[in-house]
């Protein structure tokens, strides 16, 4: 009971702190109408293009907003020493991780139905298959904050946590199969397509906004949710042996 | 069991530097402990590994009787820290930085804010407590800092430098509570370069120099070797400079010698007889204002332990932003 006083007063100190500034706000807004302007125009087909477009833009806008802000809660805290005083207090490191990054994954999740919530304007939304794009929506946050989290207490400093972040982030979008299909890669890419988590909960989305998908769901969520655990617990053992030195 | 801390051959490095080398004391519940050393002596290290943020290389913690070696992190709820520098949120009051700490040590809503405005009240901060603390003067900061170290009530309070780098006043207000915390029955591992703080506050001391302990006692018996000579300093109002040589007739067990204007300094192997002295000078026309037997300071006695000149530790106070 007590570690969830500290876990939820944690996470309600994070979002009112850091997710629902203004700035976060329209980041979450702007990022994925830009990246859904970029490419319906692009796709040069029309509103027949959106529910292929849909699962890329809403993957992206969740990995964007999800890693950007791991970098100022953990990374910025442990830089101006405030998170010295999480680490002193009597919580389990794994009840602390997850509160500091549950604001994170809420965020991603409410990033990820911006574009869905545009798409609903021009196209009919009943066709898409809630059941698996709800929960791939929700493990892509968690996956995508993770990430985040791996970066944040991989570095010392914000502007190195950023770099670090676009190292993962731009190769994502193009190696994910979120807007170009795997198959058409080149062969000595697809190898890496498959070691990233996105690969899987794009894979998902377009099963559940057009049906076509690559790989059996259950092995997606599968994979998906292996890599949020992987990640997490990478995570948990860096701080150990970097932050507790 | 009374050891409210007991540390044995902790040892501590940092690449090719010993931040620690090899250190055992105990702190008993109830106590007020000075850590004193100069910046770099492993002051900091220290209280780090005592309070779970660094992990040692080598020996054995055991805080509040249990033992941290392993798991550094097993003995945060009976441990309040205070470190040299305000970690609290800038973008928070005062009152909700408080309320927040509170909340990470499970404290329930009602309980979290009436503690969170007994102590703002305690800190002279209720004014303040809706401002945010990025905006508080460097005194306010490490107040509130001190208070959000006490919200949990700890059975053990690390204080690192609680008094570096702010004004005169705030000090003597800090070393105020930090004397009535002491009081009410809170074990004080206090780190601090002002030697006079810890010969004000402090029972017993240990002075750490280079990662190693020098010295460890109570202030009474680490000055008492060090008093090998009595001495009385007189101030008088008017000039005693021509007194020397009659002084030194009458009295020719005693030393004299004149430190600066208007006062004698009497040394001497056995006791100093003050009511002869002043008596003989009044006698002679001059004007005894006061009279006071000279004791060593833990100041000396950290010079003569450590080598260490007191110059040293009173630039680094300046270097560090000032002294109380």
């Amino acid at each position: 009971m007590k570690s969830w006083i500290a876990f939820w007063n944690i996470l309600v100190k994070d979002m009112r702190t850091y997710y629902l500034k203004p700035p976060n706000i329209s980041w979450g807004l702007i990022f994925p109408l830009a990246w859904t302007g970029m490419f319906f125009i692009k796709s040069g087909s029309g509103l027949g293009s959106i529910p292929t477009l849909l699962p890329g833009v809403v993957a992206i806008s969740i990995l964007f907003g999800t890693t950007s802000l791991l970098a100022v809660t953990v990374t910025f805290e442990k830089k101006n020493r405030s998170f010295e005083r999480l680490l002193l207090a009597p919580l389990p490191l794994e009840i602390l991780m997850l509160a500091k990054t549950s604001g994170a994954v809420l965020f991603g999740v409410a990033n990820a139905f911006v574009p869905v919530a545009m798409a609903a304007w021009i196209m009919d939304l009943s066709p898409i298959a809630w059941r698996l794009f709800i929960p791939a929506v929700f493990l892509i946050s968690i996956a995508s904050t993770f990430l985040g989290l791996f970066i944040a207490v991989a570095v010392s400093e914000v502007f190195e946590a950023q770099t670090f972040s676009n190292f993962f982030r731009f190769p994502m979008i193009f190696l994910c199969g979120l807007f170009f299909p795997i198959e058409k890669l080149p062969m000595f890419l697809k190898p890496i397509s498959y070691v990233l988590p996105l690969t899987y909960g794009a894979d998902v989305l377009h099963g559940a906004v057009h049906g076509e998908h690559a790989i059996p769901f259950s092995l997606d969520f599968i994979l998906l949710g292996a890599f949020c655990i992987g990640l997490f617990f990478l995570s948990l053992r860096n701080i150990r042996k970097r932050w507790i030195v | 069991m009374t050891e409210a801390i007991s540390v044995q051959n902790l040892a501590k490095h940092f690449d090719n530097v010993e931040a620690v080398a090899g250190i055992s004391f105990a702190v008993e519940r109830g106590e007020l402990f000075g850590f004193l050393g100069p910046n770099g002596a492993g002051k900091t290290t220290t209280i780090n590994m005592l309070a779970g943020l660094a992990r040692p290389d080598t020996g054995s913690i055991r805080i509040g009787g249990i033992d941290c070696t392993t798991h550094p992190r097993a003995a945060q709820h009976l441990i309040g820290v205070v470190p040299d520098e305000s970690n609290l949120y800038p973008e928070l009051t005062g009152f909700d930085n408080l309320c927040f700490c509170a909340a990470l040590y499970g404290m329930g809503k009602a309980e979290r804010r009436t503690r969170a405005r007994e102590l703002l009240e305690t800190f002279g901060l209720l004014q303040a407590g809706d401002r945010n603390f990025a905006g508080y003067s460097r005194g306010m900061k490490r107040k509130l800092t001190i208070a959000a170290g006490i919200i949990h009530r700890p059975e053990i309070l690390f204080l690192d430098e609680p008094t570096t780098g702010i004004d005169v006043a705030s000090a003597r207000q800090l070393r105020k509570h930090i004397a009535d915390l002491h009081r009410l029955g809170t074990t004080i591992f206090l780190t601090t370069h002002y030697i006079e703080e810890a010969q004000r506050l402090c029972g017993r001391v240990t002075f750490i120099v280079s990662g190693r302990i020098v010295g460890i006692d109570t202030v009474e018996h680490l000055i008492q070797p060090i008093q090998t000579k009595h001495v009385v300093q007189i101030t008088c109002a008017n000039g005693p400079s021509d007194m020397l040589k009659n002084l030194a007739e009458d009295f020719p067990d005693l030393e004299f010698t004149l430190p600066g204007q208007g006062l004698i300094r009497v040394e001497s192997d056995k006791a100093v007889r003050v009511g002869e002295l002043v008596r003989f000078l009044e006698d002679h026309g001059i004007e005894v204002s006061e009279a006071r037997r000279m004791r060593p300071s833990l100041e000396d006695v950290f010079v003569r332990i450590t080598g260490i000149e007191a110059d040293t530790m009173h630039k680094e106070k300046e270097k560090k932003g000032g002294g109380p």
